[in-house]
């Protein structure tokens, strides 16, 4: 069967569980992010004292900061391996959209890290004394923001995978990109905690995600070429 | 017609024109920045809250002003060089980003040293200032991943893609720690000299405003030459040059 012959819907299906299952076979790529989480939230009350009420007025910028140390840390290893196996360039030769394939990637990603996260950002929200209240308001900056991050990290992994140092370079190239998503999902959440209405956030956040899923994938699309030409 | 354009990719044609400019606009700005600098910092009047201190309005407002120009500068000629494949856009890219990240350090440095006698401390988290020092750090990350490839084409490439992300988000970023700030703005500070200026301390800001917009050019034109010498140290045309010498 010559490749034309494969639908785009069935090449994104199976380029989706490829990605899945690749993340299955490694769940310590899944489970490290987590764990950085736990141990970053564990830092700050030591570090700051454990004083409950101070916790609390800390605890949105505290769990949104670690959310993006988190997301960088798994950004950065995101097309590694197929880079390096040469699977990266299999599907560049490809008659199918790159466009549609980064977004798989993309995606798959946000699946494997920017999901659980939110699932699991109750737990540490709770350690860190958030009001309950603001719990669905949390989950819900989680759920737009990470997947923000996701599609803006991926960009910076794009652009370094070729490079053997990379590490340092992709803070230092998305760090500024992730400012905004921390100013407004942070806010919606102390909003959220004090009282107030986060809606204002949360759909300012929901905007940037539909620009970033129609824009980011153009970008990520030129750095893969750019980085399998340089290799 | 497109004769011009054509010639605008050629590095010997291009390294003779930029000499020819510079051979006039260089004392130009020369001639600004010493009339610009004597006019505003001896003969403007004193501001009547600030004194003397508001003075280095002259440099901070300027650097500021070209430092962000610079950066769209940077990347509308690495968008040129992708979608035409111009190597000379792409050399005025990689020129333009040492250059402007330069201004942004001396805006946040003036901005600094102006900020110690006006609100009694070097840093504030002001929005503006907020908003430089993310600026700052677009250009090192730009800079940092030319820096980073070997493989030269490559860096010019992906340095192209950056700094157009960083054009789309520029405004968004900007508008978000403007609103951040909103929130926090402790009343007391305010940014009124720009809007109620008076003429005779205006006319010598603008034409630091302009002498800055020379100087960032200057810069990039001789950031460029030695470029194009560099690349194309083997080629024929920067042989003879260097024979004729």
């Amino acid at each position: 069967m010559s490749a034309s012959d494969v639908s785009v819907g069935a090449f994104l299906g199976a380029s989706l569980k490829r990605q899945l299952l690749l993340a299955y076979r490694r769940p310590v790529d899944t489970i490290n992010p987590l764990l950085f989480f736990l141990l970053v939230v564990t830092l700050f009350p030591l570090g700051i004292g454990p004083d409950p009420s101070q916790l609390a007025e800390f605890a949105p910028g505290i769990l949104w900061i670690v959310a993006l140390l988190a997301s960088l840390m798994a950004a950065e290893g995101m097309f590694r391996q197929d880079y390096e196996d040469g699977s990266l360039e299999q599907l560049l030769l490809s008659p199918q959209p790159l466009y549609l394939a980064s977004l798989t990637y993309t995606a798959a990603h946000w699946l494997v890290t920017g999901l659980p996260l939110t699932l699991l950002s109750p737990l540490f929200a709770t350690m860190l004394q958030l009001p309950v209240a603001a719990l669905p308001v949390l989950m819900m900056s989680m759920l737009l923001g990470t997947a923000i991050l996701s599609l803006v990290g991926s960009i910076g992994a794009a652009l370094t995978v070729s490079l053997k140092r990379g590490g340092m370079l992709i803070s230092l190239i998305i760090v500024p990109l992730y400012i905004p998503v921390l100013i407004f999902a942070a806010g919606a959440v102390r909003f959220a905690a004090g009282g107030f209405d986060p809606q204002p956030q949360l759909l300012l956040l929901a905007g940037m995600l539909s620009l970033a899923v129609a824009l980011a994938p153009f970008a990520i699309s030129a750095g893969l070429r750019i980085s399998v030409d340089a290799g | 017609m497109w004769t011009w354009f054509h010639k605008l990719g050629s590095p010997p044609w291009m390294y003779r024109i930029s000499g020819r400019i510079l051979a006039i606009l260089l004392p130009l700005t020369i001639a600004m920045l010493v009339v610009g600098a004597v006019w505003g910092l001896l003969y403007a009047p004193m501001d009547f809250k600030q004194g003397n201190s508001f003075r280095i309005i002259y440099f901070h407002v300027p650097a500021s002003v070209v430092a962000l120009a610079g950066y769209y500068v940077m990347a509308i000629a690495g968008a040129v060089s992708l979608i035409w494949r111009m190597k000379m856009a792409e050399v005025a890219m990689k020129c333009a980003a040492p250059v402007g990240a330069a201004l942004t350090f001396l805006s946040l440095l003036s901005g600094a040293i102006w900020g110690k006698p006006t609100w009694g401390t070097y840093w504030v988290w002001d929005a503006r200032i907020t908003s430089m020092l993310i600026l700052f750090f677009l250009y090192l990350g730009v800079i940092a991943l030319y820096q980073a490839y070997e493989n030269k084409e490559a860096a010019g490439k992906a340095c192209a893609v950056l700094s157009l992300v960083g054009m789309v988000n520029i405004p968004i970023i900007y508008k978000s720690v403007d609103w951040w700030y909103s929130l926090h703005q402790p009343a007391t500070i305010k940014f009124t000299e720009e809007s109620t200026m008076h003429s005779s301390m205006f006319q010598p800001l603008l034409l630091m405003i302009l002498a800055f917009y020379c100087l960032f050019t200057c810069a990039l034109l001789l950031n460029m030459r030695s470029e194009l010498l560099r690349r194309g140290a083997s080629t024929s045309w920067v042989r003879a040059l260097a024979g004729a010498r």
